[in-house]
């Protein structure tokens, strides 16, 4: 149902765009009004080999509206296959199709010959947001696209992990992941950035195991392809950040695949050595400020809030206050997320909050006592608020107005540390 | 134009004024065209995605400060919120003001557009007035309440007693005109039904609305016009309810770009008999004394102003001929908005550029007082002509342009068009401030911009070495009206 949504930290099931976007050189192709790709995108590492302004689009006017649109989006699909170079196109529906009922399968099956796949995701807006659109986009590339493989590759690991674009630090996330599970000597495989693409797609189905790092976005593709392809699946809930979560993390991948403890004990430790190397130089940063407190919020999707607070609480010490998650997570998923939040060291639990709205958000944090000035991890909208209450203010989640990401990342060792970095340098520029 | 304000609905440019999105031929044919009134716009059977005219509608409602925008429909639509938050703190705190304004949505999902969602619209306005005890709302349909028919106008109606501060419909479905600048006349049709009041009686002013984007050069502007003792009321960025409310009282209306403020003007004249300033634009030396002899003429202050012209000529005009023998030769294609176009081509001619092809993001045959747009009649008296296309930022047909011709330079004012250009070679300039042009002083230092950008391309030469076009070679073989088709 319709709801009053406040300071809203989400887009549209059509977002998932992005999605398509962050493979290379797949296409989506838009059956929606004119400017839906334009309000969808972000200044955010988006003018790649496409950018959202050239994607192919029906640009809907009143008179499809009434007549049907699917005229139109034929003649733009058969142009974009010879207008624009790509691998892989990926027809994406807005809401007015949807609403009036234009028949977009159909459409789109009369291009099973074309010389490039063309495929179909449904991510009218009023479907859900862009972390459904997401898993649209995911699910219909499997559906669509691949079929089972009897062929296997030894220790090839199919990894998935939350929305690009939508999160910030998607791209360095996903390499620092695979750079991890490389070390366990197994060969992971991703599909998302920089060389991955169309190739990467075709072996999924070879893949020996499918891990997912998230809460929750991808779990219905994960057992999906665990049905269709045979692939089981490693749910790891919590992107690892830092050394506490990012051992844990080695150590459930390398059971799960059956890699040899002692290897993976061996990578653990070059790494936390490493780590506490860095934190040891920098402990009295941390212990002798007058500007950060031990409490904390997380504003930010599934993903980030339980990420984040693990961290703060597992690595640094710091004790959570009340968390947020705004990412409108499904029903049937949150009470494992609660949970959790309950797996903190020195039996310590987070309370945490599923809200969608801002309002709501902010009177909570106003009125929490943070025995000092709060350190707030969230979206733009927290940044006056977090001023106004003299706090440390961190911009980690959508809409990020106040940082710039090209590949920098917040996920394994070294993610924790650029976590504690941009924390940091919040700090020192204050004095109180 | 017979501006209806009773009805919350407006005719899009195109059933309004005529206005086109697909042409292709030359600035005097598409002038002779729309003034002897046979200009057809055509439609294109491929197109690539452009801008929607709710952002640039409700972008503009959500600048005014404390007031709250409600936009009905998925969380796609109202994701405008996001931006219009940032804008309205940072540009708040740059004039030194604070602004409490709020953008929200409804997140409505696929049951409601099965049973419709207007009771929870209802209670979504009242809460946000509860909330924000905004000065004003508005409350925006999308393309899918609108199919379905939500009456966003009852809703409004039922409840303005009980908010107690002007409410107002916006009917912002996307679908509805291919030209976002549709969007910019809804919102002034907004503030003129709402929240501009008729003049009080016995106020004399020295106000000039001037209807710009972000009020960039605002603080000069105030400096220049007290020469003239007049006193500019910037619209919308950093607007107040109450201000608006008396733009009825000012002795004209400006804009710093027609497309961008005909439709206030215009109705703002009709209505309240407040005159507008129809020259052509201040870009460049001939635009910017032309516009303020026009005001000059307008608000009776002739004298004053070319006082101030024939001073600013002599500090200016030496400098903009030496920096203009480095851009003698130079070639240019641009694409913007037509309320840029034709008034930057006529710039690029006056620093003895010549534009070798101009796309113009959408065309109005004319304005709502019937006349051909006054940058489009300069050119014309001026005998400039180049070839020109009208396309709603269509990216392919640019970089067939750009292939083709090879210019110097491409400027443009939209994001994600400069960096087409610059993979393709060709240096590119973003004139997105609209004070880029304004006056003299900016008029040089557009120009050495130019000159900058010209002499060193490095960056362009490392990208365009590196990065492959997306665009098929048989793109590149065609013409660029292959996917126009005669309008029906």
């Amino acid at each position: 149902m319709a709801k009053l949504l406040d300071k809203q930290r989400y887009k549209c099931a059509l977002a998932a765009m992005q999605t398509v976007q962050a493979i290379e050189r797949a296409l989506p192709i838009l059956h929606s009004g004119p400017g839906c790709a334009q309000k969808l995108s972000d200044t955010n590492g988006s003018s790649g080999y496409f950018s959202p302004n050239i994607f192919p689009c029906t640009s809907i006017n009143e008179k499809d509206v009434v007549f049907g649109g699917v005229k139109k989006l034929n003649s733009t699909i058969e142009n974009a296959l010879k207008v624009v170079d790509a691998d892989l196109y990926v027809v994406l529906t807005g809401c007015i199709p949807e609403i009036v009922g234009d028949d977009t399968a159909e459409v789109v099956s009369r291009f099973k010959e074309a010389e490039k796949p063309v495929l179909y995701a449904p991510t009218a807006g009023f479907k859900g947001n862009n972390y459904i659109g997401h898993e649209q986009v995911v699910g219909a590339i499997i559906d669509q696209y691949l079929k089972k493989s009897d062929k296997k590759q030894k220790g090839l690991v199919n990894i998935w992990a939350d929305v690009p674009y939508q999160d910030l630090f998607w791209h360095g996330n996903l390499r620092e992941i695979e750079n991890l599970v490389s070390e366990l000597g197994l060969t992971p495989n991703t599909i998302f950035g920089y060389q991955r693409g169309l190739e990467n797609i075709k072996k999924i189905p070879e893949a020996e195991y499918n891990i997912l790092v998230s809460p929750w976005v991808g779990l219905k593709n994960v057992k999906k392809m665990e049905k269709k392809f045979g692939i089981p699946y490693l749910h790891c809930k919590t992107l690892p950040i830092g050394a506490t979560e990012t051992s844990k993390f080695l150590r459930e991948v390398a059971a799960f695949t059956g890699v040899d403890s002692a290897l993976a004990e061996s990578v653990i430790k070059k790494h936390e050595d490493y780590y506490y190397y860095l934190i040891e130089r920098y402990a009295d940063l941390f212990l002798e400020n007058r500007v950060i407190n031990k409490q904390f919020t997380v504003v930010a999707d599934a993903q980030y809030t339980l990420a984040i607070t693990k961290f703060l609480v597992n690595d640094l010490g710091l004790v959570p206050a009340k968390q947020f998650i705004t990412d409108d997570t499904p029903k049937q998923y949150r009470q494992a997320i609660e949970e959790e939040f309950k797996k903190l060291n020195f039996g310590l639990t987070a309370d945490v909050e599923f809200e969608t709205d801002g309002f709501k958000i902010h009177e909570e944090i106003k009125k929490h006592d943070y025995h000092g000035y709060p350190l707030v991890l969230g979206g733009y909208y927290e940044k006056e608020l977090t001023e106004d209450l003299k706090g440390n203010f961190l911009n980690i989640s959508w809409p990020v107005q106040s940082k710039v990401v090209f590949n920098s990342y917040y996920a394994g060792y070294n993610g924790g540390i650029r976590l504690i970095e941009d924390i940091y340098t919040v700090a020192v520029q204050r004095f109180n | 134009m017979a501006i209806n304000l009773s009805n919350s609905n407006i005719a899009t440019r195109e059933n309004r004024i005529g206005s086109i999105t697909g042409y292709i031929g030359t600035l005097k044919d598409l002038a002779t065209q729309s003034s002897c009134g046979t200009l057809k716009g055509c439609s294109r059977c491929f197109s690539q995605s452009s801008t929607c005219l709710s952002a640039c509608g409700l972008s503009q409602l959500a600048a005014i400060r404390d007031v709250a925008i409600i936009h009905h429909g998925p969380a796609g639509c109202s994701v405008t919120g996001a931006s219009s938050y940032y804008m309205s703190k940072v540009m708040a705190k740059k004039r030194g003001v604070t602004s409490d304004t709020v953008f929200v949505g409804t997140d409505m999902n696929e049951n409601d557009t099965i049973f419709g969602s207007t009771a929870t619209l209802k209670s979504v306005i009242l809460e946000v007035n509860k909330r924000y005890s905004p000065k004003a709302i508005f409350v925006s349909s999308s393309c899918a309440t609108g199919i379905i028919g939500e009456d966003i106008d009852s809703i409004v109606d039922e409840v303005r007693d009980e908010v107690g501060v002007p409410i107002v419909a916006v009917h912002c479905e996307g679908f509805k005109s291919r030209i976002w600048a549709t969007g910019f006349d809804i919102a002034d049709h907004a503030v003129l039904q709402e929240i501009v009041q008729p003049p009080r009686e016995g106020v004399k002013s020295n106000k000039i609305n001037f209807k710009n984007f972000f009020e960039s050069a605002r603080p000069e502007i105030i400096e220049i016009f007290k020469k003239f003792d007049l006193e500019p009321v910037f619209l919308y960025c950093n607007s107040t309810v109450e201000e608006l409310s008396h733009l009825s009282e000012s002795l004209a209306t400006t804009c710093i770009c027609g497309t961008l403020g005909n439709y206030l003007g215009n109705a703002l004249e009709e209505k309240y008999g407040v005159p507008y300033v129809r020259s052509i634009n201040q870009c460049g030396i001939s635009g910017y004394e032309a516009w303020l002899r026009e005001i000059g003429k307008v608000t009776g202050r002739l004298e004053a102003v070319e006082k101030y012209i024939a001073e600013e000529r002599e500090k200016w005009l030496p400098q903009i001929e030496e920096v203009k023998k480095e851009l003698k030769g130079l070639t240019a294609v641009l694409g913007m908005g037509p309320g840029y176009t034709f008034e930057v081509s006529r710039v690029l001619d006056e620093l003895g550029i010549k534009v070798v092809w101009a796309l113009a993001w959408h065309y109005d045959k004319k304005y709502e007082n019937g006349d051909v747009p006054p940058s489009m009649q300069y050119l014309l008296d001026n005998d400039i002509d180049f070839e020109a296309s009208v396309a709603d930022q269509q990216n392919y047909e640019v970089m067939n342009i750009l292939n083709k011709y090879k210019p110097d330079m491409y400027l443009s004012r939209h994001p994600g068009s400069t960096v087409w250009a610059i993979k393709n070679g060709t240096p590119a300039i973003y004139v997105a401030d609209e004070y880029m042009i304004f006056g003299y002083k900016h008029t040089l230092e557009f120009a050495k911009t130019i000159v900058d950008a010209i002499k060193n391309r490095s960056f362009e030469e490392n990208l365009a070495k590196r990065t492959k076009l997306p665009y098929t070679d048989w793109w590149y073989q065609q013409n660029v009206d292959e996917f126009l088709e005669e309008a029906k």
